[in-house]
């Protein structure tokens, strides 16, 4: 008889590994079979290859990514939280703004990267502006649905008890908005990786959305699989991040069925 | 004069303020006028929809009346006065917060949050009879236990009033009768005024000293029945020819019994 706990194992780590596998195994058969020379598709153990032969370079690269994701987003939040106050809570504000949200959130903001390098140039200043761009919306729009959703009869209690504006803000307010500003900063953080990756295709000299353009049109396309990788893992742990600030915060959430 | 004077409140909602796309001015309370001593319960009775609610919320000064007063222990209220409990239908506690933190939030609110009112929200829970779950999150408790820790939050700073909007309408029938008995004992040990909303007819009988019976929208006093059924009650209180009595009364006030002799009702009911 088969112990639960490897059981269990088996079932959490042998399928998904398993899964991988198997993709593994198109891709080669797929190399083999359609004989495709390595500038199309390099084997697998080509990019493996790649990773380990460049991985200084890929670091290095991958750092000046890792920078604009970040702090592009972390402008989003200090630049979003805010507005997303004061818009939820001025009737003013929020008939003039909202609906302009609503709307500017389906326009495709990587569309604006190249005017936005026309106005801040190549460097780090307009991939911060992109990153900020994209993970803007989905934290004030989410931010603001939270704050709304505040059950009426928790406001009229701390009505009913004089609280004092900023007294409802912080006991009432904000924690019934925070798991909505969770959800955003993860739907904002994916982007992010997204937008500093676009940033840096519509003119750079540095960072891993570069290097993927410098390395393709040196046909070598190992090296641009390898950086593909490379951006996967950072999008993965920039997710992993704000689910450890989610962990962090688990004392002041919900309990995770009644999430939104 | 009593310790609570309600006088000709009236209460109108301009158009598109209560339903979003009505195009007229809806009256919710017509003409509402009682008075309640310290220490009573008093029930206000009447369809769902009629503007009890409404008017219980003026009197917590949440929201304006269009005309009339409203006094409570002398004060003339415009605006909440910060030393009332409230009870709302659904218990709308804090997920975020453990029951006695919960409990303890009007302390915060009032920065009162001591080491007395600690043992105070303790105490609280051990009469509602929940001690163990002190440090439970509102999620894991039932409806009716998630109900009393909202009474205990009511409790907390020792309001004068307590204002419950129908607190109990949304549980099942056996856990509202616990309620109603816990409701009785903790008006006994506390001495609170209660005004209580209802539209049970059995349940208003069976709290209160007084029933004010209103009528549809828009909203007037149909009636006021003093109860006087001795306290302390008891579920057998509800088979005693005085509640019946009461409840007849209540029914046709609320025209849901059509007046009558009670030699008519009653062959009505064996045919």
């Amino acid at each position: 008889m088969i112990n639960p706990m490897v059981a269990r194992l088996i079932t959490r780590i042998g399928y998904p590994l398993f899964g991988l596998v198997v993709i593994l195994g198109a891709w080669v058969l797929a190399c083999w079979l359609g004989n495709l020379p390595t500038v199309v598709l390099p084997t697998p153990d080509k990019v493996f290859h790649a990773f380990i032969a460049r991985f200084d370079l890929l670091m290095s690269e991958g750092w000046v990514t890792v920078k604009e994701t970040l702090y592009g987003f972390l402008l989003a939040i200090v630049i979003g939280i805010p507005l997303a106050v004061a818009i939820a809570n001025s009737r003013p504000l929020n008939l003039m703004f909202y609906p302009l949200l609503i709307a500017l959130q389906s326009v495709p903001k990587v569309a604006l990267a190249p005017i936005i390098l026309v106005w801040l140039g190549t460097g780090m200043e307009s991939k911060l502006a992109i990153v900020w761009l994209v993970a803007f919306f989905p934290i004030i729009v989410d931010t603001v649905a939270g704050l709304r959703s505040t059950p009426r009869e928790l406001l009229e209690l701390a009505d009913s008890l004089r609280a004092s504006p900023m007294q409802v803000f912080l006991k009432v307010q904000f924690p019934a908005a925070l798991p909505f500003v969770i959800t955003g900063a993860k739907v904002a953080i994916t982007l992010a990786v997204i937008g500093a990756v676009i940033g840096e295709f519509v003119g750079a000299s540095e960072g891993l959305g570069f290097l993927l353009l410098s390395a393709t049109s040196q046909l070598d396309t190992p090296l641009a699989f390898a950086a593909l990788f490379a951006l996967s893992f950072l999008g993965i742990a920039a997710y992993l991040l704000v689910e450890l600030a989610e962990k962090l915060a688990e004392p002041w959430l919900p309990p995770s069925s009644q999430r939104h | 004069m009593a310790f609570g004077t309600i006088r000709n409140v009236r209460k109108v909602f301009s158009a598109g303020e209560l339903i979003s796309r009505s195009r007229e001015p809806v009256v919710a309370l017509d003409d509402a006028s009682f008075d309640f001593e310290q220490g009573q319960l008093v029930a206000l009775l009447g369809p769902s929809g009629c503007g009890k609610t409404t008017l219980l919320r003026i009197v917590a000064g949440l929201i304006s009346k269009t005309s009339g007063s409203v006094n409570i222990g002398g004060r003339e209220v415009t605006e909440p006065l910060g030393d009332y409990g409230f009870v709302f239908q659904s218990p709308s506690l804090m997920p975020w917060r453990s029951v006695v933190d919960n409990v303890l939030f009007p302390m915060e609110i009032l920065k009162n949050n001591n080491k007395a009112a600690r043992a105070r929200a303790n105490e609280l829970l051990g009469l509602v009879g929940l001690s163990n779950f002190a440090h439970a999150r509102p999620h894991q408790l039932s409806g009716g236990m998630q109900q009393r820790v909202a009474l205990c939050r009511a409790l907390i700073h020792q309001p004068k009033l307590l204002l419950m909007d129908e607190p109990f309408g949304a549980l099942d029938e056996l856990t509202r009768l616990e309620m109603n008995d816990l409701l009785l004992r903790i008006r006994r040990e506390t001495g609170a005024s209660v005004l209580f909303v209802t539209h049970s007819i059995s349940e208003a009988i069976y709290l209160s000293d007084k029933v004010i019976v209103f009528s549809r929208r828009p909203a007037r006093v149909a009636r006021e029945i003093q109860i006087d059924l001795p306290y302390p009650r008891s579920q057998r209180t509800r088979f005693t020819a005085a509640f019946t009595e009461a409840e007849r009364i209540a029914s046709e006030a609320l025209g849901v019994l059509p007046p009558g002799s009670e030699a008519e009702t009653e062959t009505g009911a064996a045919s």
